[in-house]
């Protein structure tokens, strides 16, 4: 399958990934090389096959449902690279 | 100038339990081979203050009750968080990050009473074959055919050129497609993948999670049982961790494999093989009849679609997971200019965080997910999944006990090489070893010969799942009949 340049605009901002415009053919032309690749598994009988979900055949481990940890705001604002009175901040987000 | 750092972990735990060796010696020898090494670029992020009292931790410790680990220096891949320690990843969208807490994995390896020699250098969110996708930059292997500077593999590339070059007695690994058992082939040392749940995800920067899972890289089979033994067990914090007790994976070290039933895929003898990776198999299949196993022909007849498989799935969970990289709550953060707002904030971190082959998996994984696409790619490649699992559930099934393959279908190459316009020549590297995550199986490279150059070449053995003491114990059998014993000359 090839792809243009407008999916590839299309697929970096769904992405959320800044692409200049010059830079997009050259996407564009990667993309079809992958996806070339990836056809080979249309050559696959994959009828009546169930899609994998888990590798290990056992259930999800679940625990109660209680509170296990919290009340540590300091350690978790610690990375934020703007972090202001016990918040994230960010640029505003509506008008 | 001491060979301390060269002695492998059961050497220097029966030293340290003896008392004839510390671990204060032991760690100041691999700081000093650390210091000399930085040609290496191995270790990105040195801890001696952290080594040095964990040493003198460990040496209070010290006795016949004390665990195997203890006292025995280790290099950790970047990918873990370690507590108060840069952890990157080696990305640059985690420049600064220093996590408030331990991954599950190093901490059990602290408790046991490992020491921490300092970061190891891989490809950016593990996502290479070549240690090149590093924002710290490539990290060479120790071994040279001639003036070339060589890749130690990827995406563990900084364990293997590390234990390789004898920095530190042995490293943690993750491998989502093969990043363990590549380097350690590329290198010539050993390094196992375990069954998908064996070793807690907790902690651990994910790449893909039904994929990836932690294992050791270390000088020879008898230090991954050991090495393993203290990175595996069950974990609350990570929900597909297996609730089984953890063996004595030393104790399963026989050499005995009479009886054994080993496969030979036929798939896996590919168009184009170099024809000393074909006699290295050949030979290795010779060493474990000549050990008293029974050698098969076997079909896994769905292996041709792993890759392409796997090229959905895991760019499809590193899309999801990698989304997380916001520029909000850890990490680089774009500068913004006037009238941006939240979606350029995003995007603008997104571009100058992540390099290229990450930014290019995110999308390609972003494509296969969207509305429309879904079913005809992600879907498709999950059913594969499916098929690829059965292939060797069938031949389990039929009594074979483990499966002999070539652990890479060539030598190290020289840096630089491999990286052409298409991405997808150095997604071949993985050939041999991505089945194994696909099916969530254990896997191990153990080094068997050297190609006509003298380089290291290693060979595979794929096990039964839970089954990591057998399959170490068919790894020792094949190791003790390859006798491989070259060690790279030191040029650093």
């Amino acid at each position: 399958m090839s792809i243009d340049i407008d999916t590839a605009r299309k697929v970096a901002k769904l992405a959320r990934i800044k692409v200049e415009d010059d830079a997009l053919p050259a996407l564009a032309t990667e993309f079809s090389n992958i996806l070339g690749f990836i056809e080979q598994l249309n050559e696959v009988d994959v009828e009546g096959v169930e899609p994998m979900t888990s590798v290990t055949p056992q259930r999800l481990y679940r625990r109660e449902d209680v509170v296990a940890d919290g009340n540590q705001p300091k350690s978790v604002l610690k990375n934020a690279p703007d972090a202001r009175e016990g918040f994230f901040a960010v640029p505003k987000v509506v008008e | 100038m001491s060979d301390l750092s060269k002695l492998t972990i059961a050497a220097a735990r029966d030293a340290m339990r003896k008392g004839e060796l510390t671990s204060v010696e032991l760690t100041d020898a691999c700081l000093s081979e650390i210091e000399g090494a930085s040609a290496l670029n191995a270790f990105v992020h040195n801890t001696p203050e952290i080594a040095r009292e964990q040493a003198k931790a460990a040496d209070a410790r010290r006795g016949a009750d004390a665990p195997d680990m203890n006292g025995v220096p280790v290099g950790i891949k970047d990918l873990f968080c370690t507590k108060g320690v840069p952890s990157q990843a080696a990305s640059g969208i985690l420049e600064g990050f220093r996590p408030e807490y331990e991954s599950t994995v190093s901490g059990k390896l602290f408790d046991a009473g490992a020491v921490m020699l300092g970061k190891l250098n891989m490809d950016e969110f593990a996502m290479g074959s070549s240690n090149e996708t590093s924002v710290y930059g490539d990290a060479i292997n120790p071994w040279k055919n001639d003036d070339r500077a060589l890749t130690p593999g990827g995406s563990s590339g900084g364990s293997a050129a590390a234990v390789a070059a004898d920095l530190c007695l042995g490293a943690t690994g993750t491998d989502t497609g093969g990043s363990i058992r590549q380097p350690a082939a590329f290198t010539g040392i050993t390094g196992i993948k375990p069954t998908y749940g064996r070793c807690s995800r907790w902690g651990v920067v994910a790449f893909a999670s039904s994929l990836d899972q932690a294992g050791p890289m270390t000088k020879d089979v008898r230090d991954a049982a050991i090495m393993l033994e203290a990175m595996c067990g069950f974990d609350a914090k990570d929900s597909t961790s297996a609730n089984l007790a953890v063996p004595n994976f030393e104790a399963a070290l026989t050499g005995d494999i009479r009886g054994k039933k080993i496969g030979i895929p036929k798939e896996y003898r590919m168009e184009g093989m170099p024809a000393e990776i074909e006699q290295l198999w050949a030979d290795g299949q010779a060493m474990l009849k000549d050990a008293g196993a029974e050698v098969v022909d076997i079909s896994l007849p769905h292996t041709k679609y792993a890759l392409p498989a796997y090229y959905v799935i895991a760019p499809a969970e590193a899309s999801s997971n990698l989304a997380r990289y916001d520029g909000v709550r850890f990490g680089h953060r774009a500068t913004l200019d006037a009238g941006d707002g939240i979606t350029e904030m995003y995007e603008k971190t997104r571009a100058e965080g992540f390099g290229a082959e990450v930014q290019r998996r995110v999308m390609v994984g972003t494509y296969v997910l969207s509305a429309g696409f879904y079913d005809a790619y992600f879907n498709r490649a999950r059913k594969v999944r499916t098929l690829i699992k059965q292939d060797f559930e069938n031949v389990f099934n039929a009594g074979v006990d483990a499966i002999l393959t070539p652990a890479t279908p060539s030598a190290a190459f020289g840096l630089g090489e491999a990286k052409s316009a298409d991405p997808v020549q150095m997604y071949l590297n993985d050939v041999f070893t991505v089945t194994v995550n696909l099916a969530g199986l254990p896997g191990i490279a153990v080094p068997a010969g050297t190609d006509g150059s003298g380089l290291p070449l290693g060979l595979q053995l794929i096990g039964r799942p839970w089954e990591e003491g057998d399959l170490l114990n068919s790894a020792y059998a094949l190791e003790r009949a390859a006798g491989f014993v070259a060690k790279p000359t030191k040029w650093w």
